[in-house]
């Protein structure tokens, strides 16, 4: 089935099976492997996307409901030589450590400060409530996601 | 492969429908394609429902609101109409799931599934919800209450589709309360839930009260004798602890691997006395 949606930006058309998870579509149709796969479930946000600018889980979709879609991965957020001032944060503020969850943080940390400029502490743990990490303890996570609201424009809080 | 339909009208829905009985069809998509990908379920094609937009969205209509099927859980926490009169409701959406699962799941999809579980699903009992079920040349009124079943099991005839739910507006309740115990925060399974609407007077008096409980039995479980009990009595420790007591008889739990009967059981009476702490605060 020829699928035609907005990808990172650029008009792409793929021709795959209807039923293929959007997961499997972006990493081995695409090559995009920046999205994860942890529990395949709808549980731990490894697979967070945006469409159409809310946060989605790629694991819980399949290929035909992307027709017209605008779709952003993590391979979208900043580029090589210019990261995102999320991004930035998250590696200023130590809150990478074995990177799985990070794609998914970052995608719906950019979800939050769309709506909510200035986040409190309490509003950033609920706004990342559906990503799952194992490493961190999350402290660190929110110490970079409050940051990055003020570098990107929002208050202090 | 399978198919997957995605129709933009309901003309279009109910053609697929005919053509392809056997389909399965879905809103967010959450509970079924965990259930594909487990061989839980195997589904010959698809049917996507996101893109009917006359399933889509809040009617206020006077005493009664109406909601679309396909209105997803973060779409009606931000609507006013919503917001205003069914706090319980709202309660309840907040601690579904996670952010991405409120964007995709549904309240229709919420009351198909049939959970026990369903964490809309105890509000939507006590504020009368009646679910439109439409075939293509026909349509009827069901209560929730009659609509489920048991665990999974609805009375959804083949060819039925679920388009909405009707809500009666109950101005006389001042108080709504919700709340779900889980293992954690967000992304829980609740191991047990409890929603209650009650008018109290400027007395203390509790004029009504209605309480409904989800995990706690194969469908939500009402107890009418608690509410009876309280009907008329003041809105004190020792009256709710009565209830309370009403509650564990009522309630018809099972151990599973969340948590023990006996421990839901005795969870669900203590969920009642929370009431009395709700009071000093303006909710």
């Amino acid at each position: 089935m020829k699928i035609s949606f907005i990808l990172n930006g650029n008009d792409t058309c793929i021709d795959v099976a209807p039923d293929k998870r959007v997961i499997d579509v972006l990493r081995e149709d695409l090559g995009l492997t920046g999205t994860k796969e942890a529990c395949g479930s709808g549980e731990c946000g490894a697979c967070t996307v945006l469409s159409d600018g809310e946060t989605r889980l790629s694991c819980l979709m399949v290929a035909a409901q992307l027709q017209g879609k605008n779709l952003v991965t993590i391979e979208g957020i900043g580029s090589e030589n210019a990261l995102h001032p999320i991004q930035e944060a998250f590696i200023e503020h130590g809150a990478v450590q074995c990177g799985f969850c990070t794609p998914g943080m970052v995608l719906s940390t950019l979800a939050l400060l769309k709506t909510n400029p200035s986040p409190s502490r309490e509003e950033i743990r609920e706004g990342i409530s559906g990503n799952l990490c194992r490493c961190t303890g999350y402290q660190k996570i929110v110490d970079a996601i409050s940051a990055a609201a003020v570098r990107m424009g929002g208050q202090d809080k | 492969m399978r198919n997957v339909f995605i129709p933009e009208t309901q003309k279009d829905l109910f053609d697929i429908i005919a053509d392809k009985p056997e389909a399965f069809l879905f809103a967010g998509g959450t509970d079924l394609f965990v259930k594909l990908r487990s061989g839980l379920v195997d589904a010959a094609d698809l049917v996507s429902l996101e893109r009917i937009n006359d399933l889509k969205g809040v009617e206020d209509n006077g005493d009664e609101v109406f909601i679309g099927a396909c209105t997803t859980h973060s779409a009606l926490l931000a609507d006013s109409v919503i917001k205003k009169h069914f706090p319980v409701l709202v309660k309840s959406l907040m601690v579904l799931g996670s952010p991405q699962i409120r964007n995709m799941g549904t309240i229709g999809g919420n009351i198909i599934t049939a959970s026990p579980a369903g964490d809309a699903l105890p509000p939507l009992y006590l504020l009368g919800a009646e679910v439109e079920l439409k075939k293509k040349y026909s349509s009827r009124l069901v209560s929730i209450k009659d609509f489920i079943k048991g665990p999974g099991e609805t009375d959804l005839a083949p060819g039925e589709v679920l388009t909405g739910v009707r809500l009666r507006k109950y101005p006389e309740y001042n108080l709504h309360h919700y709340e779900k115990v889980g293992q954690r925060n967000s992304l829980a399974i609740s191991i047990v839930s409890f929603a209650a609407v009650l008018n109290i007077n400027d007395a203390g008096i509790i004029a009504r009260a209605r309480f409904a409980w989800g995990s706690a039995g194969p469908t939500v479980i009402t107890c009418e004798d608690a509410e009876d009990f309280l009907a008329g009595r003041p809105l004190s420790r020792e009256s709710l602890e009565h209830a309370a007591y009403l509650a564990r008889k009522a309630v018809t739990p099972i151990d599973d691997v969340r948590a023990s009967a006996e421990y839901r059981r005795q969870v669900s009476g203590n969920l009642i006395l929370r009431i009395e702490g709700l009071l000093n605060r303006s909710e």
